[in-house]
């Protein structure tokens, strides 16, 4: 087991300057399947150098509150890096998640991908 | 395990005895969510269900037992065409889900305590916790809004 290559778990595309992310997974809950986007998450900003960053969760049809930690985790990183990140494309029951445990506060969150990336453009 | 539910409606029950392993988790997961094709729950229910129940054996399988192999989980589930109703329960020391810090708060945004707690709370209709706080029996009722 311990040989085996991580899958790759995130789709990233360049719009200009901006980092477009997008999930592999349907279901974002498996612990090892969190860790391994957190990781390629954190490589983006930390390894790349990348700051200004786009999540569109058009293909994500559940998230745990694991893979939220990820993503305030990942807001923190690019904020420390100076950059700014945008959630998009979020169906109704996950935005839910965002809006009952109110990270929609700290996190930006807006409904197509244009408008994010123009927000952190 | 209801004194609810007529026995007539009811569409599969069981006890399941789950390893401290993800992958067990995932199983029973995918069992329930057969079930539930024989319900009357919507889009809404099954992802509420699916939500809680994963929050629910996340804590009971991590920060119960700890990942311990020797540890069990026990699942107790029953579904009926309108509701669904599980109890869980671990073999660690248990928590009080009462004096978790609030996940809202705007000094613990950032922090990952009782988060998965407060979701299992707003996605089933009943929630009770039991002492010392390793076992939870939860209950969600299908077509009804929240």
């Amino acid at each position: 087991m311990s040989g085996q290559p991580r899958k790759r778990r995130l789709e990233v595309e360049d719009a200009g300057d901006v980092t477009v992310v997008n999930f592999v997974d349907k279901k974002i809950l498996e612990e090892q399947s969190i860790q391994t986007i957190g990781d390629q998450l954190f490589e983006l900003v930390d390894g790349e150098g990348r700051k200004k960053l786009v999540l569109n969760f058009s293909n994500v049809e559940y998230l745990s509150s694991a893979a939220l930690g990820k993503i305030i985790a990942l807001n923190n990183r690019v904020k420390k890096a100076g950059g700014k990140l945008a959630l998009c494309k979020i169906r109704p029951d996950i935005k839910d998640v965002f809006v009952i445990t109110k990270l929609d506060k700290i996190i930006k969150i807006v409904d197509d991908e244009q408008t994010a990336i123009q927000s952190v453009s | 395990m209801s004194e609810k539910a007529p026995h007539s409606s009811e569409v599969g029950k069981d006890v399941v005895i789950l390893s401290s392993s993800p992958d067990q988790a995932r199983e029973l997961q995918d069992r329930i969510e057969a079930l539930l094709n024989s319900t009357d729950a919507t889009d809404r229910d099954r992802f509420c269900v699916r939500l809680a129940l994963e929050e629910a054996l996340v804590n009971a399988i991590k920060h119960g037992n700890q990942l311990d192999p020797k540890k069990k989980v026990t699942v107790r589930f029953q579904v009926w065409k309108h509701q669904a109703e599980f109890h869980i329960v671990d073999e660690g020391p248990g928590f009080d889900p009462n004096d978790l810090p609030d996940p809202t708060d705007i000094e613990n945004l950032e922090r990952p305590c009782g988060r998965g707690v407060m979701l299992i709370r707003h996605y089933m209709h009943e929630v009770e916790y039991f002492a010392p706080g390793n076992a939870v029996l939860m209950r969600r009722i299908f077509q009804k809004v929240t």
